[in-house]
């Protein structure tokens, strides 16, 4: 079992009456609530929180993108990631991930994670999302229908541009590129693992089946919630005859460990809250762009995680606001002792069958201690009685090759130095 | 009301249904957003007084192929296929919404096509000053007003039908805005500015005095840019489907324009 400690980095500081005054955190989120020196220290926060955990023996680390969005503040992962590639020793590093149809050209993708991979001496997980419908058609101006195509062709160049030794052309229907060749090029051969983050559609399955990739399912609403779509994706990979090995999926869920239970309950209850009915306060104006969700999907009526959140939603907005007991009973977020988080995430990880667990240790506006609290115990207690599952009975085909440790470079520590 | 006939003609290989209804002379129409999933009174109005022909574009109701067409120049091609297929020859033209940006686009490009022309709130120009409707964005409670001034009957007009599958009408109708998109999104100029000098055909410019999707001041600037001879009519009242919230005076309009 793979426990990947992933950040949203969300802003900290939305107003207590944001659900009722503002009209939504994505897309047209009001700019004037954002404050630039405030974000200097969250951003320093949220950084430090990832090395700690990556420090605190947690597999790896995560980071993803967003734009426009407020409890999101990653339009760059990779970023982030290059911080992290240079601050952290073992951890692997999972950028789940660049949009591909967004970068122009999607070359772009190859290089920046091909430096990624190269400055972490092999320690980059390369994750492929399409990207909701927010930040790809209505923050970037993508077409929806033609998200996907773009999409495909961006991957077919990427891989092709990893693998070609050779300078080559490109004539696609979305780019067309002369002098393909780029430098420099990943450690990991012959590329780094590609990961899957998907909301449930058919063919997205079919086509990791097919990839051989990981399908990562980054739901907000917990296992419960989540059985449906695992159970679907678990059924199409027998059907297309794939062993059930399960470091093919990836799952997300919000986690809060205290002493006891009702420690927990004290301790998560605001930001839980804060993440429910503000950060999740999205306009369903942006949820449905035409041609976004296949005709094949729209008929199987697997609906993607927004649609399903929007159908869930008042008129207005893509969720109604649920109470902290809501979020707690429905396993949105689970909570409790270290022991009770290690049993739950235990039959979790049985239940659904998900090798690579991806855990929101810091959400909504947590501060900093109490996330590094939440990870110290957890990395302590809960980490030790779970993170053996699975190990002995399958291969994680889909982990980081990173070089040996005695042959990577060691990064010059942080310190104050005066010049003579 | 007489059914019309039904053809269907390839473009690009994917099959456009093709409807005729009517006698005299011929009269082209190129549907707006959502096209036509059923004969409507609109169309009954012009069909009886003119041999009504009306080509679904591909991705609208009746017609599928619009995956195929990744920009403009792929539009106005698959434009010129479907009305050479429903056989245009000098014959007048009408065009609503994105219809009636490629309608334009037509007369810009092949002058033996169109002898008169009918623009029925087009799209195509795009001012930042004073945007056109944000048609992508909206909740489902807010799609009828934005397209109509009488925003419960379009409702229920765009409701699916008794006799047809629930899943399968909202596909078709997902469809029809998916292809509009394709040529459209995320909504700003399609170039039609630097061709619209290129008209000659006669043009009548007609607009919903209440249309929020492409406000009606930009009739001045389609008539700024047309330089052949060109009259503008307003439907005072009417959203941007002037065909459903007045469709007897707008098929009047355009046929004492076209008489």
């Amino acid at each position: 079992m793979k426990l990947c400690w992933f950040h949203l980095m969300p802003y900290t500081d939305l107003p207590d009456d944001f659900k009722d005054s503002h009209n939504s955190v994505w897309v047209d989120i009001d700019s004037r609530l954002f404050k630039p020196e405030k974000a200097h220290h969250m951003y320093n926060d949220f950084m430090d929180e990832l090395e700690f955990a990556a420090e605190s023996g947690f597999d790896g680390v995560c980071v993803n993108e967003h734009h426009q969005n407020g409890y999101g503040l990653m339009p760059s992962p990779n970023l982030i990631a290059a911080t992290l590639a240079r601050r952290t020793q073992d951890a692997a590093i999972i950028v789940m991930g660049n949009s591909l149809a967004l970068y122009n050209p999607p070359l772009r993708v190859a290089e920046e994670f091909a430096m990624l991979d190269c400055i972490s001496g092999g320690r980059l997980v390369a994750g492929f999302p399409v990207g909701t419908p927010m930040d790809t058609c209505y923050a970037y101006g993508m077409n929806p229908s033609q998200l996907r195509e773009r999409y495909y062709e961006a991957h077919d160049l990427i891989l092709k541009a990893w693998a070609e030794p050779e300078p080559f052309a490109w004539n696609g229907r979305y780019n067309k590129l002369r002098h393909v060749n780029p430098w420099p090029r990943p450690v990991q051969s012959p590329h780094p693992p590609i990961w899957i983050p998907g909301g449930g559609s058919v063919e997205t399955w079919q086509w990791c089946a097919e990839q051989d990739y990981v399908y990562a399912y980054l739901s907000y609403f917990g296992y419960k919630a989540g059985a449906a779509t695992m159970n679907g994706f678990w059924r199409e990979m027998k059907n297309l005859g794939k062993d059930p090995n399960p470091f093919r999926a990836g799952f997300l869920q919000f986690v809060g460990v205290a002493e006891n239970r009702d420690k927990a309950l004290d301790l998560y209850r605001e930001p839980a809250e804060y993440f429910y009915n503000r950060c999740l306060h999205v306009d369903a104006r942006y949820a449905n762009p035409p041609g976004y969700t296949s005709e094949a999907t729209m008929r199987a009526k697997v609906k993607s995680q927004v649609l399903q959140a929007a159908r869930r939603a008042t008129d207005q907005s893509m969720i109604t606001a649920p109470t902290f007991e809501e979020i707690v009973d429905k396993g949105y977020v689970i909570i409790g002792s270290p022991d009770e988080v290690a049993e739950q995430l235990r039959e979790v990880a049985v239940d659904l069958n998900i090798g690579h667990l991806m855990l929101l240790l810091q959400f909504g506006n947590m501060g900093k201690e109490l996330a590094i609290h939440n990870t110290a115990l957890f990395a302590k207690q809960v980490a030790p009685q779970i993170n053996g599952l699975f190990e002995n009975e399958w291969p994680d085909e889909w982990w980081p090759q990173a070089m040996a440790s005695s042959t990577r470079a060691e990064p010059r520590p942080v310190f104050q130095t005066t010049l003579q | 009301m007489n059914e019309p006939s039904t053809r269907i003609v390839k473009v690009n290989g994917s099959g456009c249904r093709i409807w005729e209804n009517g006698d005299g002379e011929p009269l082209v129409l190129l549907s707006g957003f959502g096209g036509y999933p059923n004969w409507t009174p609109f169309l009954g109005h012009l069909a009886s007084k003119r041999r009504l022909i009306v080509p679904s574009l591909p991705g609208y109701p009746g017609a599928d192929g619009h995956r195929l067409l990744d920009n403009q120049l792929d539009w106005v091609s698959a434009t010129l296929d479907l009305l050479e297929a429903a056989e245009i020859n000098n014959t007048d033209l009408i065009g609503l919404g994105p219809g009636a940006a490629l309608a334009a686009e037509v007369a810009a490009m092949v002058h033996t096509h169109v002898r008169r022309l009918v623009l029925i709130g087009p799209m195509g120009l795009f001012d930042e000053g004073d945007p056109l409707g944000d048609i992508w964005a909206l909740r489902d409670s807010e799609v009828p007003a934005m397209f109509s001034s009488q925003p419960e009957k379009f409702a229920e007009a765009l409701s699916c039908p008794d006799n047809e599958d629930e899943v399968e009408w909202r596909i078709l109708q997902t469809r029809a805005r998916e292809a509009a998109a394709r040529m459209l999104w995320p909504i700003g100029d399609t170039g039609l500015a630097k061709r619209l000098h290129r008209i000659t055909a006669p043009t009548l410019l007609l607009w919903g005095g209440a249309d929020r999707v492409v406000p009606p001041v930009y009739a001045n600037r389609f008539a700024d840019l047309i330089t052949g001879p060109c009259e503008t009519k307003t439907i005072d009242g009417s959203g941007h489907r002037v065909d459903f919230d007045a469709a007897e005076q707008t098929a009047k309009a355009i046929l004492s324009f076209l008489h």
